[in-house]
């Protein structure tokens, strides 16, 4: 055993990079779940944006675009998702259930010619004058983009739902949309808009595995990212702050685990390998426990049907 | 009723088959089935099974016909697409995944006069057979690369589950780069899962970090070659199918599952009317493991030193686990001279001497 094996600054920085897809995924779903739509169909969205996102980035050569792509198949995905809860008034988890395998089989057809192509380089940002800090910069400041725009949508989101008046609006579609209803506010559209801006995110978090992580096209490249990202929307009491906590828990212990298994820490590698969801579940029950739990924290409307007649 | 019906309708062929009426595959070409587990696009298993299948294809040309049916779920549905294939007259069933054993087994019990080949399996009957291929002979050659190739004197091996495939596959490359390299220190992590991108490349990345500079695996995708493209000077072998796409580096060789030969052989025993249920292990000397195009990146007296490997193992001349070889505690496995038995290989549970760590139970 040498766990002096283990740069605690690499394993920091790996965690970074590993907890960005399941980050960005979790947030568009909390945006969605905060405007009382339940959509199970994360993981479909996600793995339809790694293959949109991959197409594209290979036929124009950049993963900027790639990434546009990515958020495009996501909503597409998502848009199909609104149209049958939302217009014709489907059930919300068994619609989402059967998005998720419809993405599955529709990214393997997509991706059917892309399998063994790489995906065009991804250069780090390498922020000057901060990347130089001893410590943090290898850690913080010498990561690509899309790192920085998970952390940035993640903020955004935070800020949106707290202290503007259209991200109050959302809230109260979610919590009571009856009521929602009644003032005025147009139930349908904010949540269509918010489903819209679920399977973007969750189209570029997928992107972010095929085109950066992995980075190629496989069938099943996601392989169940988009479940954790759901779960770690609930276990957060959908708030922003402890979703990017939890979300860098479950990357930097999953990283964490692989490197001790590496430096031959003597803890059998079936326990290893359960840590991370382990770990991330009971340090977000025990945050939201003080408030009353989970339960009192979700919408009041989440996966309810709302028809304007009743 | 079904069946009934089932079952009648496979007692009217052999009626008629004694009777001398025309039946289909006494006519026609003989119809060959394939039952695949994921699609032919896979890259990996059902691709190099479909391969075998194409190797049929023009072998044999119009005196055989073969039909394929992809992504069958293991387990009650894979009974009905047996089913299937029989109805439709096929006379050779090959059932590619080691789920697919009792309902071969099951349908193998209604038609009597249809011969099936189920791979990796271990249950037989009159008219079924097992396959598999001899894994660890080519681990044994990359192995012997792996431990020439590292500068660091640390390898990597991402392995999947803890079976006696994965375990022979550990041991046969870990004993072959101590061999050439006796300060080599293999460094194992499971990921527990045969195919997961993210996670294996993440496995590759703590590798890296850690110094290993050359990374084996048995896992199905490509993804730990591209974190160590990324990283640079870091080696890797493609697993299953040749993934060539990594060539020169960090790909340096490959080992790969080749079915071709036992497809066209056992065929060819249908046609002759010389099929007999067996249990085949096949290995480097049927064609059935082949190692990759060995890379530009390989000195050439390492690349020399594993083709001599290679020919001493096809030749029947070189057995990778020929003793003395000790158990990780300490005690005997092979002594001096020893070859290790087909019983005992199938039963590997245990790592060799010199190896750190222990493995998921």
């Amino acid at each position: 055993m040498d766990l002096s094996a283990i740069s605690p600054i690499l394993l920091l920085a790996a965690m970074i990079s590993a907890a960005t897809p399941i980050l960005l995924a979790a947030i568009g779903e909390l945006v969605v779940e905060k405007a009382g739509v339940l959509n199970l169909g994360v993981e479909g969205m996600m793995i339809t944006g790694a293959i949109c996102g991959f197409i594209t980035a290979v036929a124009t050569g950049s993963p900027w675009i790639g990434f546009v792509g990515a958020a495009a198949g996501g909503a597409g995905l998502a848009l199909l998702f609104g149209f049958c809860t939302q217009v014709l008034l489907s059930n919300q988890v068994a619609t989402g259930l059967a998005l998720t395998l419809f993405g599955l089989g529709l990214s393997s057809l997509l991706g059917q010619n892309y399998q063994g192509i790489r995906a065009p380089e991804v250069t780090d940002l390498h922020i000057p004058l901060l990347r130089d800090i001893p410590v943090l910069g290898p850690v913080l400041f010498q990561h690509d983009a899309i790192v920085y725009l998970g952390i940035g949508v993640c903020a955004g989101v935070w800020g949106f739902l707290r202290y503007s008046r259209a991200g109050l609006v959302l809230r109260a579609v979610g919590e009571n949309h009856d009521a929602a209803h009644a003032l005025g506010y147009k139930v349908r559209r904010v949540r269509l808009l918010a489903i819209l801006f679920g399977g973007a995110c969750a189209g570029v978090g997928g992107a972010y595995l095929s085109i950066i992580l992995v980075p190629q096209w496989t069938v099943g490249v996601t392989a169940g990212a988009g479940w954790i990202a759901l779960a770690i929307v609930v276990f957060a009491s959908w708030r922003p702050g402890w979703l990017l906590i939890g979300a860098y828990l479950f990357g930097g212990v999953g990283a964490l685990q692989l490197r001790m298994q590496g430096a031959g820490v003597p803890i059998p590698a079936e326990l290893l390998s359960m840590a991370p969801y382990l770990v991330t579940i009971i340090s977000l029950v025990i945050l939201s426990a003080g408030r009353g739990g989970a339960a009192r924290a979700a919408p009041g409307s989440l996966g309810r049907i709302f028809h304007a007649s009743r | 009723m079904k069946r009934r019906t089932l079952l009648a309708s496979g007692a009217g062929a052999a009626i008629a088959a004694t009777l001398g009426f025309p039946v289909r595959a006494q006519d026609g070409p003989l119809k060959v089935g394939f039952i695949y587990v994921g699609p032919v696009g896979d890259g990996g298993w059902t691709y190099q099974h479909d391969q075998g299948r194409l190797a049929v294809v023009e072998a044999f040309g119009g005196a055989v016909e073969t039909i394929f049916q992809e992504t069958v779920p293991e387990g009650a549905d894979a009974e009905r697409a047996i089913t299937q294939m029989c109805l439709a007259g096929c006379k050779l069933i090959f059932t590619t995944s080691f789920g697919y054993m009792d309902p071969t087994i099951n349908v193998a019990a209604q038609f009597p006069d249809v011969k099936f080949e189920h791979a990796t399996g271990y249950k037989v009957a009159d008219n079924v057979s097992t396959y598999d291929a001899r894994f660890y002979e080519g681990r044994a050659v990359i192995g012997t690369i792996a431990g020439r190739m590292t500068k660091s004197n640390k390898i990597g091996y991402i392995a999947s589950f803890p079976i006696p495939e994965v375990i022979q596959g550990i041991n046969s490359s870990f004993a072959h780069a101590r061999k050439v390299n006796p300060a080599v220190e293999m460094t194992v992590i499971w990921v527990l899962t045969w195919f997961d991108p993210a996670k294996e490349a993440d496995a590759a990345k703590a590798m890296i970090e850690q110094g290993i500079d050359v990374i084996l695996q048995h896992t199905d995708s490509t993804a730990p070659h591209a974190a160590a493209a990324e990283a640079g000077n870091v080696f890797t072998f493609g697993q299953a199918s040749d993934m060539s796409a990594f060539a020169p580096s960090p790909r340096i060789s490959a080992i790969i599952d080749n079915w071709a030969p036992y497809y066209v052989s056992r065929v060819q025993a249908v046609i002759d009317g010389t099929w007999v249920s067996e249990r085949n292990w096949g290995g480097m000397a049927e064609g059935e493991v082949v190692i990759g195009e060995i890379s530009d990146a390989v000195p050439a007296e390492v690349k020399a030193e594993a083709l001599a490997m290679v020919d001493a193992i096809t030749a029947g001349t070189y057995h990778p686990f020929t003793g003395p070889m000790n158990k990780q505690d300490g005690t005997v496995f092979l002594a001096d001279g020893e070859v290790a038995t087909d019983e005992q290989l199938t039963g590997m549970t245990f790592y060799l001497e010199g190896m750190i760590g222990d493995y998921p139970t």
